[in-house]
């Protein structure tokens, strides 16, 4: 059985009894004991600052040439903290049950109310770094609303608060760094995590520049590597974003939680050919004051300024009128699926619905013209101030999509449909943030452990750096004060020696394949067969298809690859080989994951498991447990289950109408 | 949205690292959809290299959606292409027409070394972080964040400043090469708000004197770095950065 270390006690106090209760490495030993952080995001870079601080000595490594580029910077809406600012009724209690019924109640209540209690930490933390998020006039901190929620408990700078809190939490790193408390490794990739007497001892690192391998000592190895949203090769992650370092963690040993449980994402700007590298997310946000609609008649070919109010479907506002446009993401992303597939839906493509401004316009001119006193204001002078209202709130938004599209979305409506944008599956994660191998830890969306089957949104930005600030520098010393009397281990060890020659075999390997396809070919047929099978619906037979399409497109890869340039060398290509290497094999993992789970439940939808009016049905007898996958051989997975408890919140269907 | 095809001449600067010269490389690329991305049109002729068994070309882009701040080069001339407050990930075809002739050269500095091809390296930018772009304040010890109300306008300044995506455009625009911008946005950002108050002379210094040392030029206020930023970081706040050097070192004890 999994243990996942939670602490006795009630709900409320597991996390003060934990803090007061754990042991503690004292400054001195600190000093001499290394720690590896890979991953520079939201969860790595705040990890490796806060345990810089603590003094540590902590070596850093990201693949980017800076560690300001990790992928969290692209979050835009915002991040969520119970502090109850609005006095709308929040608390700690409440964002804790969001969470867990927006996960569709497969997440761990102790994790999950944990992250619900420090969240208001972190907003205190990134205000006294410097983060310049939203203001009122009075000079306070402004809120908005977010999908899945009643309260406005959301904090943001404009459509960039990832950015900002990725900075916020970069200067922090870099700080450490000048102190030479950090060690900053950019562009370089870790390619596999090194074991002795089964704790993790060290990792393998390329050198991205000069192709060198080199190997790392630590007394322990985060992994803060992100999600593996790549897998579908069009998603709204990064290009660089990829699964490699929790893959090589799965090989050694550590379980895969809940592969199958990846977020669709409702508001993506929609694909426009083959040539599509990838995809772009339109902030949650949007859906605060858009309204999104498909034509009530099929086929409706006119453009939809022409379509009468009357003859407009707000599908989500007639499905959903408790929540409406504000339902939870895997909510949304299927009904706007479902008007699409039943002949709905809008644009060349006709996958795509509309997500429209000119009602917020409209409104918000109106409050405009009224404050400035303009009772007699004529509808064109007030949708000119209502721009302006809109603008001051979405605009770099508004200007992405004009750029991408070539359409100006305050004349015209947009065009949005959903895209693979998060993974709530990862790395099993116990309550300490430790894999089940001894000294590997997991935080961020590498790991499984706080969003079970769905994210709310601006939550992963609340998980990223509650891992990174408040919960790893706890934990971590609790697991390395009995490692103060072991001494640190030379990297001239054999456990280190194999491991970097098993590395180096593969990428020759690779390399020597010398076949006609290119990798981007590969990654791009991946994607299809998981985007099809294993995305916003599933079924039987089409997993079962798919595990064998992707297990002869895992023979094709390495027996017809082509991968130019050398090995020691500054070469992209071969760095997404290792990567595309590693999704195809994930990718089965997904659908074995997907297969096993007879239920549907958040974002995964298995098509044989739903209500009457199409949601998702979930069954909670036979399925209320974290699958854990143990890695045995190729093609071949043992399942771990951990029961999830549920002591303070009784689930039910979840209920957005 | 109705869209085209364009046949296009490169004209793409290739180096294989820092120690050799480098030469332009002409390449033909032929039905590009105007719908496409700048990256995505490399992408078809790194597609094409590779199937016929030469070496793609090495560009550095990551988020494709404007924000890490990973893609730069150099496009007939501009940094980040023609558009204006635009990165060239989010460049698209219909700024060109059929038969253009585009020249992409990389960043252009002694502070930004050549990598590969078009690929530089800006580790001197975190290095001039580094020297102070931070507030020190560790974890935990913060107060509440409504405790220390700040004008929205200061608030929305600071903002404005934090914005840089640090790119490198600013640098790779400037005839001296000077990082000036980027490195007045980190002093603006912290400059304007009280967190920053502390340490407001040392950072400035120190920030200055690091730039100086990495070989980046001086600032001669032509505006060609404001004209390029794709995030319209203002030339203003190099006023701001002169006037708190100035104010720091005839302030500092």
């Amino acid at each position: 059985m999994l243990n996942s270390k939670i602490p006795a006690g009630n709900l409320d106090d597991k996390w003060v009894d934990y803090k007061g209760h754990c042991k503690l490495v004292n400054p001195a030993n600190k000093r001499k004991m290394e720690v590896i952080v890979v991953g520079t995001g939201l969860a790595g870079a705040s990890a490796a600052a806060s345990l810089g601080e603590l003094g540590y000595k902590v070596k850093a490594f990201c693949f980017q040439d800076s560690p300001r580029r990790a992928h969290s910077i692209a979050a835009q809406g915002g991040i969520n903290a119970a502090k109850n600012y609005q006095n709308d009724g929040d608390s700690v209690f409440r964002l804790f049950y969001d969470t867990i019924k927006g996960g569709d109640y497969r997440a761990r209540e102790a994790n999950v109310h944990r992250l619900a209690e420090v969240s208001g930490n972190i907003i205190d933390q990134c205000v006294a770094q410097g983060v310049p998020f939203a203001r009122e006039y009075g000079g306070l901190l402004s809120n908005r609303s977010f999908g899945g929620t009643q309260v406005q408990r959301t904090f943001y700078a404009a459509g960039q608060t990832g950015q900002q809190l990725l900075i916020g939490a970069y200067q922090a790193l870099e700080r450490q760094v000048a102190l030479g408390n950090v060690t900053m490794y950019s562009r370089h990739e870790m390619l596999d995590v090194v074991k002795i007497d089964g704790k993790a001892k060290g990792i393998i690192a390329r050198n991205l520049i000069t192709g060198a391998l080199e190997k790392h000592f630590g007394y322990a190895v985060l992994l803060c590597t992100g999600g593996y949203g790549n897998v579908f090769y069009l998603s709204t992650n990064a290009m660089g974003s990829n699964v490699t370092a929790a893959w090589k963690a799965h090989k050694q040993g550590a379980y895969f939680a809940n592969p199958c449980f990846t977020q669709i994402h409702p508001t993506c700007i929609p694909v426009s050919g083959d040539h599509q590298s990838k995809l772009t997310l339109m902030s949650e946000s949007l859906r605060n004051d858009g309204r999104i609609w498909v034509p009530k008649a099929k086929g409706d070919t006119r453009k939809p300024n022409e379509i009468p109010e009357e003859e407009r479907d707000y599908y989500l506002e007639r499905r959903y009128p408790a929540f409406g446009n504000l339902v939870p993401r895997d909510v949304a992303s299927r009904a706007a699926k479902e008007r699409c597939d039943a002949g709905y839906g809008v644009g060349t493509s006709k996958q795509a619905v509309y997500l429209d401004y000119a009602a917020a316009i409209e409104r918000y001119g109106k409050i405009e013209a009224s404050k400035q006193g303009l009772h007699n204001a004529s509808k064109e002078e007030i949708i000119v101030m209502g721009k302006e209202v809109v603008k001051e709130k979405y605009g770099n938004l508004f200007d992405m999509y004009a750029k991408i599209t070539g359409e100006n979305p305050y004349e015209v409506p947009m065009r949005i449909y959903p895209a693979v944008h998060y993974t709530m599956g990862g790395l099993w994660v116990d309550y300490e943030l430790q894999t089940n191998i001894p000294g590997l830890f997991a935080l961020g969306e590498a790991n499984f452990s706080d969003h079970g089957a769905n994210r709310l949104g601006a939550s992963a930005l609340m998980q990223g750096l509650a891992d990174g600030y408040f919960v790893i520098p706890y934990t971590l010393g609790n697991n390395l004060a009995d490692e103060i009397y072991n001494t640190p281990i030379p990297t001239s060890h054999p456990a280190f020696e194999e491991a970097e020659k098993a590395v180096a075999e593969r990428i020759q390997k690779l390399k020597n394949i010398n076949g006609k396809q290119s990798v981007e070919s590969f990654h791009k047929r991946l994607g299809k067969i998981i985007w099809n099978e294993c995305g916003m619906s599933r079924s039987e037979a089409g997993l079962k298809k798919a595990i064998a399409d992707i297990q002869s497109l895992k023979k094709e890869f390495w027996s017809d690859v082509r991968i130019p340039g050398e090995i020691n060398e500054y070469n992209p290509e071969l760095d997404k080989a290792n990567r595309v290497a590693d999704f195809i094999e994930l990718g089965e993992l997904m659908c074995v994951d997907a297969l096993n789970r007879n239920e549907s439940c958040g974002g995964h939808f298995r098509e044989e498991y739903q209500t009457p009016d199409g949601e998702a049905l979930r069954d909670d007898e036979n399925y209320m447990y974290v699958a854990a996958w143990e890695a045995k051989a190729e093609h071949e997975w043992e399942l771990h289950k951990e029961e999830l408890k549920y002591e303070v919140i009784k689930p039910s269907q979840r209920n957005y109408k | 949205m109705a869209h085209n095809n364009l046949n296009l001449k490169l004209k793409v600067w290739r180096q294989k690292n820092a120690n050799t010269t480098g030469a332009f490389v002409k390449y033909d690329v032929n039905d590009i959809s105007d719908e496409m991305s700048f990256l995505e049109m490399l992408d078809v002729l790194n597609e094409k290299l590779i199937t016929t068994g030469e070496e793609p070309i090495a560009f550095d882009h990551d988020c494709r959606e404007g924000i890490c701040g990973m893609c730069s080069l150099y496009i007939d001339g501009k940094p980040h292409g023609p558009w204006q407050a635009n990165t060239t990930c989010q460049l698209h075809m219909r700024a060109f027409k059929d038969g253009d002739t585009i020249t992409i050269e990389p960043w252009r500095s002694n502070a930004f070394p050549i990598v590969k091809d078009l690929t530089v390296d800006r580790g001197a930018f975190d290095r001039i972080i580094q020297a102070g772009g931070y507030v020190s304040v560790n974890t935990g010890n913060a107060v509440d964040g409504n405790s220390l109300p700040i004008n929205k306008d200061d608030a929305d300044a600071a903002f404005a400043a934090a914005m840089c995506i640090g790119c490198g455009a600013c640098v790779a625009a400037c005839k001296n090469s000077s990082a000036m911008l980027f490195l007045s946005a980190k002093v603006s950002h912290l400059a304007q708000l009280p967190q920053g108050e502390p340490e407001r002379k040392s950072r400035v210094l120190n920030m200055v004197a690091q730039m100086d040392k990495e070989g980046f030029g001086s600032c001669t206020n032509t505006g060609a770095c404001e004209a390029a930023c794709p995030k319209e970081i203002s030339i203003a706040n190099i006023a701001r950065l002169n006037k708190e050097y100035l104010r720091a070192g005839l302030t500092q004890e």
